[in-house]
């Protein structure tokens, strides 16, 4: 038996490490694929309320955003309610009409999801919603964090 | 010359023990900046933009359950000052009615439920109703999938589909007010 073993210890021991590059290469390119670098960068506060009923938007790219809530301000300042699509302020609340037809028109299945901070009055959200009504993007979704219910 | 022989003999290896390092590097930069998770939120579909000249139809008002958001976030229930909790109660107790009680609906496929919200409302008191009012109806759904025998609604839809008798039945008729109307 002593024999059997001793015969055994002396194969060749060490892994192949010559593989291992590739091995993490294949993880890294898996994971440079499916990143999304963030494109574009918030300007407005917004703290998503909590809820439990909902659902999932599985087609990122069906989905555009459109932020409400207080602007930043330096030294962590919140200022007035702002509105944002893509990387700007909308001034002029009348253009999300326009802005969002031409969303419309390249994705026709366009999903708006509404990013609202939880303090933003209903007010300046209804007015977004007429506009979107009148710019035809009905599907809307309203951004909110899942609520742990235990 | 001796130099130059000397240089010759110097075998060209790259070290490659490295390499994995490299790799691992950028290969936690990306999955750190990596997000997988999905988004999350309440799918609503707004109503269509109203024509001028068409009138829409007319609903009984018993068939129309009102829910008023105050600016303090506090909830009234068909004129009657309610808790944001008792809101899931009465949707399924108006909706599943049948025109048994005449303060509710009159049938599941007619039942309605309208939210309404003063402009300077809150946000999250609106979105908390909003919850309430769909956990009502992904509620009624779960029990009408357990009596078809399946453990939730999420099993149905897996084997059903999105467009389903039980979505027929009960409809999510849920209107978010004209701003004018109120």
């Amino acid at each position: 038996m002593a024999g059997h073993f001793k015969q055994k210890s002396k194969a060749k021991q060490d892994i192949p490490t010559a593989s291992l590059p590739d091995i993490i290469f294949m993880l890294l390119i898996f994971f440079m694929v499916t990143t999304v670098l963030r494109e574009t960068t918030v300007q407005v506060r917004t703290i998503l309320p909590k809820a439990e009923a909902l659902t999932k938007i599985d087609q990122k790219r069906l989905v555009t955003y459109l932020w409400i809530g207080p602007k930043k301000l330096p030294d962590n300042a919140i200022g007035e309610t702002g509105v944002q699509i893509d990387d700007a302020l909308v001034e002029d609340l009348s253009s999300v009409r326009s802005i969002m037809y031409r969303k419309l028109v390249e994705q026709p299945k366009l999903i708006v999801s509404l990013r609202v901070d939880g303090t933003s009055e209903m007010g300046i959200l209804m007015d977004v919603q007429q506009e979107l009504r009148e710019a035809g993007t009905l599907r809307v979704n309203f951004s909110t964090k899942r609520d742990v219910v235990l | 010359m001796p130099v130059i022989k000397k240089k010759e003999r110097v075998e060209p290896f790259i070290p490659t023990a490295s390499m994995a390092d490299i790799a691992f590097l950028l290969l936690i930069f990306f999955l750190v900046t990596t997000t997988i998770d999905v988004d999350t939120g309440i799918g609503m579909v707004l109503p269509p933009k109203l024509e001028e000249d068409v009138i829409p139809p007319p609903i009984k008002e018993r068939n129309v359950l009102k829910i008023l958001v105050n600016e303090q976030g506090q909830v009234l229930l068909e004129d009657l000052p309610s808790a944001v909790g008792l809101v899931r109660d009465q949707v399924k107790k108006h909706v599943l009615n049948n025109g048994v009680d005449p303060r509710y609906a009159e049938a599941t496929d007619k039942a309605l439920v309208s939210i309404k919200t003063a402009r300077e409302t809150p946000y999250d008191a609106y979105i908390q109703v909003l919850d309430e009012v769909w956990m009502a109806y992904f509620e009624m759904w779960d029990s009408e999938a357990r009596q078809l025998g399946y453990a939730n609604y999420r099993d149905y839809v897996a084997v059903v589909g999105q467009d389903n008798p039980i979505r027929e039945k009960i409809k999510a008729a849920i209107s978010i007010a004209e701003p004018d109307a109120a």
